[in-house]
């Protein structure tokens, strides 16, 4: 339970289409801040003495750090690509550490129970061998060659498909996912979760997307992505232990798990605790 | 007939769940409530100056009201939702929408505070939201001593489907289910009517899902 080595990192704190000169009061790791956009039309936040805090604008969000940032913000190519759409899908306040919101998103073999009919369905409860790595150069998590069978994949498919996906964590409260894209074979649709840590158990979370998709309209793209998540809000309200347990000893991995584990092991080896529980109970 | 409809709305639900359960047929016309406010642009206050949704139009009937078209899709499709002739019925019924209308304001509030970051009094409406929840639990638990399973008959009316989404969805803004065990076995009720339907935070019944195969059941 230390914020020590998570304060340098980057954060997601607002949609930028929302900035106003008023600003908004919301929180980094306790600490209140307020994001604002200042005179010269530029996106502004302030931390809780008043001091300005380093700040990008990518993605869609504004990004912030409390601390020095060591890293520039990840990059994510797919971002620059032309002929994607980019979805701002909105916040979503969970009770819950930023860190499970992450955990959660990584894990697929909830999907046929928690997303039934949409991203898995019973009796298609496999989770296929998949491999998984920390890639030092990165410093990331990845695990690719992720197959399961999805009954609307998304938005634009137009029927049960086996979904190719890889995942990606390149900062302690933030992921990516590549997935197979239904009208362009050969390309990954890009989904993502920012989660913005307001306390140890509570986050808002800001997922985006860069999708391949000229038929559906924004309104129901947004819908399509609300849906899922909220379907896992409540699964992730009522998680115990509330905080992430990052005693290796406390759970059995099943293959599903595989990148979980991998992601544990990352956040252990940075002390990114915040959020988490460092000793069973 | 036209849903202005948003996936997460309770109010919108319960329109798309009374369609399905008289077996109408929607066109939804999603609204881009959050992050877009577009319940507040001016094609749709043009529509409803209240700014809320849902909006239900069928031909020049504008509806802004969802009690007001569960009425209307029952009288079209399913009367049997609506009171039958007993003067007590009637009026239970009318009684439960109405205070639909407290769960809406209380419960919903708490929600939208609590998951998409509206402003308001999260305290003050999680209190109004138990003294509702309490109010549902008594009046459902007298109806029980009435040997009857649901608001205002002994069959699920347009009363229950006002009242549903916002106590079925009551944890979303922080207020438990677990001290009201009538609220409980009643919305199981509702959840196995034929033709049921989910959306985000309200799941199918477990026992609807296939049985799981238990290891040495079959001796
Ligand atoms: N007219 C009421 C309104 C229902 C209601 O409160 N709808 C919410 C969405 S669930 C809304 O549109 N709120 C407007 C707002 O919060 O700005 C009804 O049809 O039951
Ligand atoms: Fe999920």
């Amino acid at each position: 339970m230390t914020v020590k080595a998570m304060i340098d990192e980057w954060y997601p704190v607002g949609l930028l289409s929302q900035l106003d000169l008023k600003g908004r009061k919301t929180a980094l790791m306790d600490e209140p801040i307020d994001v604002a956009l200042d005179a010269d039309g530029n996106a502004r936040v302030t931390g809780g003495n008043g001091r300005t805090l380093p700040v990008r604008v990518r993605y869609g969000h504004v990004w912030a750090s409390l601390g020095e940032p060591k890293k520039e913000l990840f990059d994510i190519p797919e971002a620059d690509q032309p002929g994607r759409r980019f979805v701002d899908v909105g916040v979503v306040r969970v009770r819950c550490s930023p860190l499970r919101a992450v955990e959660n998103f990584l894990d697929i073999a909830h999907f046929p129970f928690v997303h039934t009919d949409i991203l898995g369905a019973e009796p298609h409860t496999e989770v296929q061998n998949y491999k998984v790595e920390i890639r030092e150069e990165e410093d990331e998590v990845w695990a690719t060659q992720v197959k399961f069978y999805q009954p609307q994949a998304a938005k634009s498919a137009s029927g049960g498909i086996t979904t190719e996906y890889m995942y990606r964590v390149p900062a302690p409260t933030c992921s990516v996912l590549y997935k197979t894209c239904p009208p362009r074979p050969g390309e990954w649709d890009v989904i993502t979760l920012f989660v913005q840590p307001l306390a140890e158990d509570l986050c808002d979370v800001w997922p985006w997307m860069a999708l391949f998709d000229d038929e559906s309209s924004m309104t129901d793209l947004i819908h399509f992505q609300q849906t899922i998540f909220l379907q896992d809000r409540s699964i992730l309200e009522n998680q115990i232990p509330r905080l992430l347990p990052l005693d290796p000893g406390m759970e059995i991995p099943t293959r599903a798990d595989l990148t979980s584990v991998a992601y544990r092991r990352w956040l252990k080896r940075h002390n990114y605790t915040y959020g988490a529980q460092l000793v069973a109970q | 007939m036209k849903l202005y409809d948003y996936i997460l709305s309770p109010s919108c639900y319960k329109v798309r769940l009374m369609a399905s359960l008289t077996g109408v047929k929607l066109d939804i016309r999603p609204v881009d409530f959050h992050p877009g406010t577009e319940h507040r642009s001016p094609e749709l206050l043009a529509l409803n100056p209240a700014g809320s949704i849902p909006i239900l139009e069928d031909g020049d009937l504008v509806l802004t009201e969802s009690s007001a078209m569960l009425a209307y899709l029952a009288a079209k499709a399913a009367p049997e939702w609506l009171a039958g002739s007993r003067p007590e019925e009637a009026a239970r019924v009318q009684q439960w929408l109405s205070f639909s209308g407290r769960l809406t304001a209380s419960l919903g509030g708490a929600r939208l505070h609590e998951m998409l970051l509206r402003p308001g009094d999260i305290g003050a409406l999680q209190t109004q939201g138990v003294a509702a929840l309490r109010e549902l639990e008594a009046g459902l638990f007298e109806q029980s001593m009435r040997g009857m399973r649901f608001l205002a008959a002994e069959r699920p009316t347009i009363a229950d489907i006002a009242c549903f989404p916002y106590v079925a969805l009551a944890p979303d803004g922080g207020v438990s289910l677990d001290p009201y065990p009538t609220i409980r076995l009643w919305s199981r009720a509702v959840r196995s009517l034929d033709q049921f339907l989910e959306m985000p935070g309200i799941h199918r019944l477990h026992e609807l899902k296939p049985e799981p195969h238990v290891e040495g059941s079959e001796a």
